[in-house]
């Protein structure tokens, strides 16, 4: 029981220590941001931009594919559920509303921490493991500044850019099975779409998504700087 | 261990001591580096040697003692001061460690883009001379991976002196070369020390090369100073430790597993 006590205690202390190392790299990346160009080492406009490309540009095939995926099944399965009352119009409705306001973000959200996540805390890992985040730090160059900064930047920009991506495109996905059932044509749906939502349905996707990017650049990077134990250290850290 | 600093002393070390949770780790150290001396600190795996560079370069802080580099302490330094400290300081880590994400010339403007003003094709002259001094030019276009072992060390030895330090450090130089690379190596140690007056400490566990460049030597021994002296005393010492790390003689005192996993885990 003591033992118990123990570990859950331990768990505990260690969830709270990482809770306060994530929110320290947060502020002190915050700070860069604002203060780095009066004190001579602003974020490299470069590196987010690159940073961008990666996160960004780079996931935007299976964004798509994914949104249309799901705005379609959203009008296979809406449309079945709403034809025995009658309402299968209403679907254009729950479509706009759900992927606009939830399953944009959401989608964005898993795609970007599965795939720039891993890749996040895999580089930073390895950088640590090699000493390269040592070396940065022996230049005079300040890690968080060099690396977190501009992806938390980059996250933040482009994480909410490819939600409003995936919402045109869960939308479109509808569309596709939708006008064929409903019998009027793809544009009339999407004229109808943009009807019922309003800027603040966009904005809570698009709130949410910002959220995501913060989070999983963070956790990204606060996995990353924790690596020890070599390759098998990294290896650990993606899966955390 | 008492140690008497002078005026003429690049970098001063006293009374520096350190843990890692329950292990004493480095035992009040005291020495010093003359300007333009080659300071060797030598040692076998575990005796400190690698946390002792990592102090004078600033990236841990001790608990106590002082570190002085120029004449001001980096141990009581704000983040801008010690910003400023590196810019008289070059380093060649172990590995190279050169990013991996830039070509080899782009590695060593890396400090000029981040201490100095220079236009772009100045500091790709600048890469270029540097890279001549270290035997590498033409290789500035190249990624680290397409590099072999000597070569990343020659590129992150020329990264450590594009700013031209007053102060070089190297941790393993040798580590994983072959002789005649190694060789070279401690040849071109030396050259640098002529040509550029600087002064350099040089971490390391290999003896030939540690004889053949050092100016002094400081042997560690489970964090602590053996010696501090010349070559040749080092060699006439008549310490047991030092005899036995000279001689390469196996240590006698067998490990007890329960005190290692005490020391490792401070349980």
């Amino acid at each position: 029981m003591r033992q118990l006590t123990n570990r859950i205690g331990l768990a505990f202390s260690n969830a709270i220590a990482e809770l306060g190392y994530v929110f320290v790299l947060f502020f002190e990346a915050l700070h860069w941001m604002l203060l780095g160009k009066f004190r001579k080492q602003p974020v490299g406009l470069a590196h987010i931009i690159n940073e961008a490309m990666q996160i960004g540009v780079k996931a935007v095939p299976i964004i798509i594919i994914l949104c249309l995926a799901v705005g379609m099944m959203l009008a296979i399965q809406g449309l079945e559920t709403l034809k025995p009352y009658g309402a299968q119009g209403q679907v254009i409705l729950g479509i706009a509303l759900s992927v606009t306001r939830e399953f944009a973000a959401l989608i964005v959200g898993i795609v970007v921490a599965g795939r720039s996540g891993s890749a996040i805390t895999a580089r930073i890992g390895t950088m640590m493991e090699s000493q390269e985040i040592d070396a940065l730090r022996a230049i005079g160059i300040d890690p968080v500044r060099y690396l977190v900064a501009p992806i938390l930047i980059a996250m933040v920009i482009v994480v909410p850019a490819l939600t409003v991506l995936g919402m045109l495109m869960g939308i479109f996905g509808g569309a596709i099975y939708s006008s064929v059932q409903l019998n009027i044509s793809m544009m009339t749906y999407v004229e109808r779409s943009f009807d019922v939502i309003t800027a603040w349905d966009i904005s809570q996707g698009l709130i949410k998504s910002a959220m995501f990017a913060a989070i999983i650049a963070l956790i990204g990077v606060s996995n990353g700087f924790q690596v020890s134990g070599g390759a098998e250290g990294v290896g650990r850290a993606t899966t955390r | 261990m008492t140690h008497t600093f002078t005026k003429e002393d690049v970098i001063q070390v006293e009374r520096l001591n350190a843990w890692y949770g329950d292990r004493h780790i480095l035992k009040n150290i005291n020495f010093s580096v003359k300007k333009g001396e080659i300071m060797v600190v030598m040692g076998g795996s575990g005796s400190g040697k690698s946390t002792l560079l990592r102090f004078l370069l600033g990236l841990n802080t001790p608990e106590s003692g002082q570190i002085r580099m120029l004449g001001k302490d980096i141990t009581t330094m704000s983040e801008r001061e010690l910003h400023d400290m590196r810019k008289n300081m070059g380093v060649s880590f172990q590995g190279g460690a050169l990013f991996g994400s830039m070509t080899v010339g782009e590695n060593i403007q890396l400090p000029l883009r981040e201490h100095t003003q220079l236009n772009a094709t100045t500091m790709q002259i600048m890469a270029r001379i540097k890279l001549e001094v270290v035997n590498l030019a033409g290789f500035e276009d190249l990624m680290p991976s397409q590099l072999s072992g000597g070569m990343t060390k020659r590129a992150a030895l020329a990264r450590a002196i594009i700013m031209d330090p007053k102060m070089l450090f190297f941790d393993e130089p040798s580590a994983g070369l072959d002789p005649v690379v190694s060789a070279e190596l401690d040849e071109m140690i030396l050259k640098l020390r002529e040509a550029m007056s600087m002064t350099i400490v040089v971490v390391t566990h290999e003896l030939e090369s540690a004889f053949k460049i050092a100016d002094r030597i400081t042997v560690l021994d489970r964090g602590e100073i053996l010696i501090c002296g010349t070559v040749d005393e080092v060699r006439s010492s008549k310490i047991e430790r030092i005899h036995n790390l000279l001689n390469r003689k196996p240590r006698q005192d067998t490990v007890n597993v329960d005190e290692y996993m005490k020391r490792l885990t401070g349980k």
